[in-house]
């Protein structure tokens, strides 16, 4: 039993639906995506833009605004179901059990107010320690994501900043309390290979110290090479493919994670137009039935037509798709 | 050889905070404080030629953004000239102004706080094409279409607001807004850093398509030296302020010379690295409030020696096109 509980992962989000009623129709934001995260583990989702992360880390926290709302599925926090809290209940687990990082830093960070009277305010509202002491927090941490003269620079507003600095201080409010979980969205899209080399050594420190669960949205496949456990792959609103890092990169099963792959700059040829995947993102509110991605897959057939199930194609490879690509398949296609 | 689009010589900029009244007087009273200043741009020169893609790389609060913002002619230069056209930005005024103003646009690093949260995207869009005659009353709402579409962008979702939108979607209506006035010259600030890569690499082919067409120019700052590689003519790179070496694309990536690009390079995360410890920056980052003297890089540099910590380094010739700043250069000839 004791067994059981230590390996119960610190989050686990099933059949995840969040859809916005708009005047113009329903968007079905995200529409189907479960995962889960474990202690001190690393989930790197990604996807298309557009295609729901960041309303499934808004869902996570609570933080879905009107006309959206949460119409299916559930989000297990140590088995308690997120979606089921009240406002109250979600604002006491954020930004001290849970944290996010939100994609444009300007969401964390106050345009009128002084870094460090935001910083300390952060620390002050958790944990009970002098002004003093949560200036010495707020320093400490600001140096740990590589801002120098943290002394000095406290006192800035965050215009003051350069857009990596405040992505930054963005991701320092979210280590202040060393949270079981930390919903990053983006955090180092703005930031250099070095910085970014930092940022991810403190997180990597973070997980395995503290045991913090990371959800780490990104586009940015080397990234999540380097520094995730697993891989969730979204597309219009749902997950369609999952499992751990290396086979789902070195081995993609689902044409669109093959098409992602294969569009990496650093794979194609100088001055050669880039490999894009063919055709347009799609528009939620107008989705074709059946897959998805049928109008822009190059192994579509008659019966994608139909809905596509989800589920484990291979031992620890989960798929959306009726063609998944194992190798012999894609020796064909070549 | 033509008049260049942009020419900046000796190019500096400085944000300084004063002191508060009550530092003032702290001040008066013999407390050891004093204004700050950071020194974002430090005598930078720079030249980008018609039909040119300059990459500009460099560490996060290099001062990228604030070159970026002088060369677009929304920033005013502390020091130095700045030419279009061969004559004098400062200067402009009137049409011709306006004229510079409208053929430079910048893309901005920030898209949300670039674009107004009240207005519907068609006209955030379409609204300085009608200003500027580009496009008639009658004609406005295909002219909106066809620059959301040539963004990737779904046009029935023109009624909407910013804050409606993907951040990658706010990123592509920054690009829309910016090739819908028609510019000759594109500062594009960390442009595709919020996309994935499959629609990066369609923003990318349009900004390549675009430039064989109309012969645009780009300046394009970003981070992503894969990026920069595919797309660049010349590189230059920057650290604290300065420029630290310049080169055509394919002569920096092969025999970088300045140890900062030679550290930079190193440390491209590539996709085919499998969960990896990774290592903090090694030495201290240097302050722009507080640059150290002589080289900026020598804290970091491995090569470092003692002429290093007392005298700047300037820019020469090491190959043709190809310069950079490092005494290490000397030593060698
Ligand atoms: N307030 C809203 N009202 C209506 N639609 C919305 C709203 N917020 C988001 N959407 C839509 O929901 C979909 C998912 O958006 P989301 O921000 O989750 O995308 P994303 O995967 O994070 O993309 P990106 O990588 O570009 O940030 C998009 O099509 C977006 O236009
Ligand atoms: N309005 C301002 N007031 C004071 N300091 C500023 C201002 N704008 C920028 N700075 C400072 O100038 C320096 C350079 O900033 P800049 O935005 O140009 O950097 P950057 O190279 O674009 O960095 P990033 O890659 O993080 O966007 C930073 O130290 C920043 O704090
Ligand atoms: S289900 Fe069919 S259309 Fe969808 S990805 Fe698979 S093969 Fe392509
Ligand atoms: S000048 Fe000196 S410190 Fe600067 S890069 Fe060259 S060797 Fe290094
Ligand atoms: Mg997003
Ligand atoms: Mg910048």
């Amino acid at each position: 039993m004791t067994a059981l509980t230590a390996a119960a992962p610190t989050l686990e989000v099933r059949n995840l639906q969040t859809h916005f009623f708009t005047r113009a129709g329903v968007v079905k934001a995200v529409d189907d995506v479960s995962f889960s995260v474990g202690r001190g583990k690393v989930l790197g989702l990604v996807g298309e833009s557009g295609s729901g992360k960041t309303v499934t880390g808004f869902s996570i926290l609570g933080l879905v605004d009107e006309p959206g709302r949460i119409v299916g599925g559930s989000i297990l926090f140590h088995g308690q179901d997120l979606a089921k809290q009240s406002e109250e209940q979600m604002r006491q687990l954020r930004g001290n059990r849970i944290a996010m990082i939100f994609q444009d830093p300007m969401m964390t960070l106050n345009p009128v107010l002084r870094i460090d009277t935001q910083m300390i305010e952060t620390v002050q509202a958790h944990t009970k320690v002098s002004k003093e002491e949560a200036r010495q927090r707020a320093r400490d941490t600001l140096g740990m994501v590589g801002i120098p003269s943290p002394d000095e620079r406290l006192k800035s507003y965050p215009h003051q900043f350069s857009g990596g600095m405040r992505q930054r201080v963005a991701i320092a409010i979210a280590l202040l309390h060393r949270p079981e979980l930390i919903v990053a969205d983006e955090p180092t899209t703005a930031l250099d290979v070095t910085i970014q080399a930092q940022i991810l050594a403190e997180v990597q420190k973070l997980c395995a110290e503290t045991g913090t669960a990371m959800i780490w949205i990104t586009h940015d496949l080397s990234v999540v090479a380097g520094l995730a456990d697993d891989i969730a792959v979204m597309y219009a609103g749902k997950v369609v493919e999952k499992g751990e890092v290396a086979p789902v990169l070195d081995m993609p099963l689902h044409p669109y994670t093959a098409g992602l792959i294969g569009s990496v700059p650093s794979r194609n040829k100088r001055g050669e137009p880039l490999k894009q995947i063919p055709g347009m993102t799609p528009n939620v509110m107008r989705l074709p039935p059946g897959c998805a991605f049928r109008t822009r897959c190059a192994y579509a057939t008659e019966v994608c037509k139909q809905e596509v199930p989800f589920g484990e194609v291979a031992p620890g490879r989960e798929v959306r798709c009726f063609h998944p690509l194992f190798p012999a398949k894609q020796g064909e296609a070549a | 050889m033509s008049t260049p689009i942009i020419e900046l010589k000796g190019v500096s900029k400085r944000f300084s905070k004063k002191l508060d009244f009550a530092g003032k007087i702290l001040q008066r009273l013999g407390a050891p404080v004093r204004d700050e200043t950071v020194h974002a741009v430090d005598g930078v020169d720079l030249t980008v030629n018609k039909g040119e893609v300059v990459g500009l790389v460099g560490e996060s609060g290099c001062g990228k953004s604030t070159l970026g913002r002088m060369v677009a002619g929304i920033m005013p230069a502390s020091d130095g000239t700045i030419r279009w056209h061969g004559k004098e930005l400062a200067e402009l005024t009137g049409s011709e102004g306006r004229r510079a103003k409208l053929q430079t646009q910048m893309i901005f690093q920030d898209p949300m706080s670039s674009l107004n949260p009240r207005i519907r995207v068609a006209d955030i869009i379409g609204e300085a094409p009608l200003v500027h005659g580009l496009t008639k009353r009658s004609e406005y709402d295909g002219y909106v279409d066809e620059q959301m579409r040539r963004a990737g962008m779904d046009p029935t979702l023109k009624r909407r607001y910013p804050h409606q939108f993907s951040g990658g979607q706010r990123q592509r209506i920054g690009i829309a807004r910016a090739l819908a006035v028609q510019p000759e010259f594109i500062v594009c600030d960390e442009s595709v850093a919020a996309l994935d890569v499959s629609i990066q690499a369609q923003i990318l082919n349009l900004f390549m398509d675009l430039r064989r067409d109309l012969n645009l120019t780009y300046l394009f700052i970003s981070h992503d030296l894969g990026v920069v590689e595919h797309l660049s003519d010349r590189v230059v790179i920057m650290y604290l302020g300065r420029v630290v070496e310049e080169a055509p694309s394919e002569e920096i990536f092969a025999r970088p010379n300045h140890p900062y690009t030679q550290a930079l390079l190193s440390e491209v995360p590539r996709i085919d690295a499998r969960k990896k410890s990774f290592a903090g920056v090694k030495g201290e980052i240097p302050s722009p409030l507080n640059p150290p003297p002589g080289c900026h890089f020598h804290p970091r540099c491995p090569f470092a020696f003692d002429r290093c910590k007392v005298e700047r380094p300037m820019l020469k010739t090491v190959a043709s096109g190809h310069r950079s700043a490092c005494h290490l250069n000397d030593k060698v000839a």
